[in-house]
């Protein structure tokens, strides 16, 4: 498999300034990582609110500009590309925004949603109408002709994730990147959502990057899964070695605090790290996870970052625990 | 642990929408023992909400007839005035933690004197005592007692809500109601509340009802589980037998659709949407999306007892024990 996305050393941060001028420091949003994924492969970015994983998923898609480092679509470097080039690029990377219900315009109705990304890259009518219909028909929002006519509050909330996902698919793009899909939906309309965009990635060969924080979700969704914390890429594994065996410290507090439907857990009480994730204007010294982890070494992991150990394979965690 | 604390009966509450009327709540019954926890399971706009806010008496102006019974600790509180009611009933009896009210903190009034106003404005306590009780139930919630003297915007989102919940304590109710407490936050923080509850449900001996779209959150607080489906109770039974035997093929299917971290079955959806409560069938409200229908489902169903703990409106089960063939 070729790879379609590089990020190397990326770090994105934000400048925080009070009055507009004083400036008070800067978010470390993304603090340098690397990851690469392959055309056609569907991954995971879990982790927690504030944890960097939409600013990552925003860089992918050139809306955020590099701190430092870089992020390589095909071979070409995004904060290289002039305008019109960012615009064909935009059209190869679609983007299904976290919140269906505020992410298209209430004043329009459906075939006007989607015939927008059209017009801007200068699509023929005859040609957009065809596409539209065709869009529909992928994402089942049928029948077509009954809801080219429909604004989005008419339509319930899996149907206006399946628009967001048409609309995000109608350029036709290689990379598809979904910022929590479905969890502003139900659980029986969670699945369908979901089993959609997997069936569509396959069948399109798509690249998808899929950001979440539930990791019950992602076992039959993703074949890889990147764990984030604190604006770092903790953890990266194949689905099942990262969820049956995870080597990172935060991983499994994560996934030790997830609750599968049983009588028993009302039972006990979870085991779980103290304290929150830090302020990423001042995030702690060495490993960002070392004031909550159960293992820190003291005059290691609160000095030191800790490098990528290979664990295993394509499964890597940035733990000392992991040295020699 | 089995004396009656709650006792609803036949609860229904309608809404007067542009569209006619609208039976949120409909013929809905259960009770709530001492200490007990019963979550209210359900899907957006089956009835849940309305459910607490029914109970709690916090109806919005469109809210038409509210029928039924409601006993808490043998007192019948339809009968009661607003202003009995919200003096007698309110914080001491039923406390309410409404959805997102860890945003309806007022930001310019420390957190602890939030916390302690229940107790000085219901029960007259004077300051120090009513500080000091707060104080307690930060610690109990987890919550540093130093915490008291900041504000709101100096908390972040669980710790907001630890402090909304040590609020609905503070006064010692015999029932809370917890409306998605925990559903706008992380993972970590989410485990980290629920360990509170079941320390507060340990200690205080509090009952709690538990309102909640998320199955496997509610199973870490649930000693029953009532599930509804448009504005209807389709199954009650004890937590043990709904999450592993559901009888309901509402339920059965709900179970499937949820994704499991442990488990590799794949989840299953659930075809199909609920109906208009505008213009609910007459039958079984679940029946266009049942893969068991049958003839029968034309007609309502009342609930047929399944197990000692466990009622389910379903035909299915019309011959009582009858064998569950799924």
């Amino acid at each position: 498999m070729s790879a379609l996305v590089e990020v190397a050393d990326l770090s994105v941060h934000f400048e925080v300034r009070q009055w507009g001028f004083l400036r008070l420091g800067a978010v470390q949003a993304v603090d340098r990582v690397a990851l690469t994924l392959a055309e056609g492969e569907s991954v995971a970015i879990v982790g927690e609110s504030g944890c960097g994983k939409s600013t990552l998923a925003r860089t992918l898609l050139g809306l955020h500009r590099p701190t430092q480092g870089e992020v390589r679509f095909a071979g070409r470097e995004l904060s290289g590309l002039r305008r019109g080039e960012l615009r064909a690029y935009r059209a190869s990377a679609g983007y299904v925004q976290q919140d269906p219900f505020g992410a298209t315009a209430p004043f329009l109705d459906v075939r006007r949603i989607l015939a927008e990304p059209l017009i801007i890259q200068g699509v023929g009518r005859d040609e957009r109408e065809a596409r539209i219909r065709a869009a529909l028909e992928e994402v089942h929002l049928t029948p077509v002709e009954e809801l080219l006519g429909k604004f989005p509050h008419m339509l319930s909330g899996g149907q206006q994730q399946r628009l967001v996902i048409a609309r995000a698919l109608i350029l036709g793009p290689r990379l598809l990147v979904a910022d929590e899909p479905v969890s502003m939906l139900d659980a029986s309309v969670r699945v369908e959502i979901l089993e959609l965009l997997r069936r569509i990635q396959g069948r399109r060969r798509l690249t998808l990057a899929f950001i979440t924080h539930d990791l019950s979700t992602v076992r039959h969704y993703a074949e890889r899964i990147f764990v984030m914390y604190a604006g770092r890429l903790v953890e990266s594994a194949p689905v099942d070695a990262l969820l049956d065996a995870p080597r990172h410290p935060y991983t499994q507090a994560l996934l030790g605090a997830i609750a599968d439907p049983d009588a028993a857990n009302a039972r006990r009480q979870r085991e779980l790290p103290a304290g929150e994730p830090p302020s990423l204007l001042d995030p702690p010294r060495g490993c960002r996870f070392h004031p909550r982890c159960p293992h820190a070494m003291a005059g290691l992991c609160d000095r030191d970052d800790p490098p990528d150990f290979d664990v295993g394979e394509r499964h890597r965690s940035a733990c000392w625990l992991h040295r020699e | 642990m089995c004396d009656a604390l709650l006792e609803v009966e036949g609860l229904t509450l309608d809404y007067h929408t542009r569209g006619g009327v609208m039976r949120a709540v409909d013929d809905v019954g259960f009770t709530v023992g001492r200490g007990e926890a019963l979550v209210v399971l359900g899907e957006s706009g089956c009835g849940k909400s309305s459910l607490a806010r029914a109970l709690m008496r916090l109806l919005p102006r469109n809210a038409g007839g509210l029928g039924g019974r409601v006993r808490l600790a043998g007192r019948e509180l339809h009968p009661l005035d607003d202003e009995t009611f919200r003096r007698e009933v309110q914080w001491q009896g039923l406390a309410l933690v409404m959805q997102a009210s860890m945003n309806a903190l007022n930001p310019v009034v420390k957190v602890g004197e939030q916390v302690a106003e229940p107790l000085r404005v219901h029960l007259g306590w004077e300051r120090r005592r009513a500080l000091a009780r707060a104080a307690e139930v930060f610690e109990l919630v987890g919550l540093p007692g130093d915490f008291l003297r900041r504000y709101p915007f100096e908390l972040s989102g669980g710790m907001r809500q630890r402090a909304v919940l040590a609020m609905a304590l503070v006064a010692e109710p015999d029932l809370v109601i917890l409306d998605e407490p925990t559903s706008a936050l992380d993972v970590l923080t989410q485990a980290g509340i629920m360990n509170a509850l079941k320390r507060v449900k340990a200690e205080l001996g509090t009952g709690f009802i538990l309102i909640t779209h998320d199955v496997a959150t509610s199973s870490e607080l649930a000693d029953q589980v009532a599930l509804m489906y448009a504005g209807q109770l389709v199954e009650m039974a004890d937590a043990a037998t709904f999450f592993s035997a559901p009888g309901h093929p509402y339920a059965q299917a709900l179970m499937a659709s949820v994704p499991k971290l442990r488990q590799r079955e794949r989840p299953r959806a659930i075809p199909g949407e609920p109906p208009s409560l505008l213009d609910p069938p007459v039958g079984c409200r679940f029946a266009a999306r049942c893969p068991r229908r049958f003839a029968d489902c034309a007609r309502l169903p009342p609930a047929f007892a399944l197990a000692p703990r466990q009622e389910v409106r379903c035909w299915l089960h019309q011959q009582d024990g009858m064998e569950d063939g799924v």
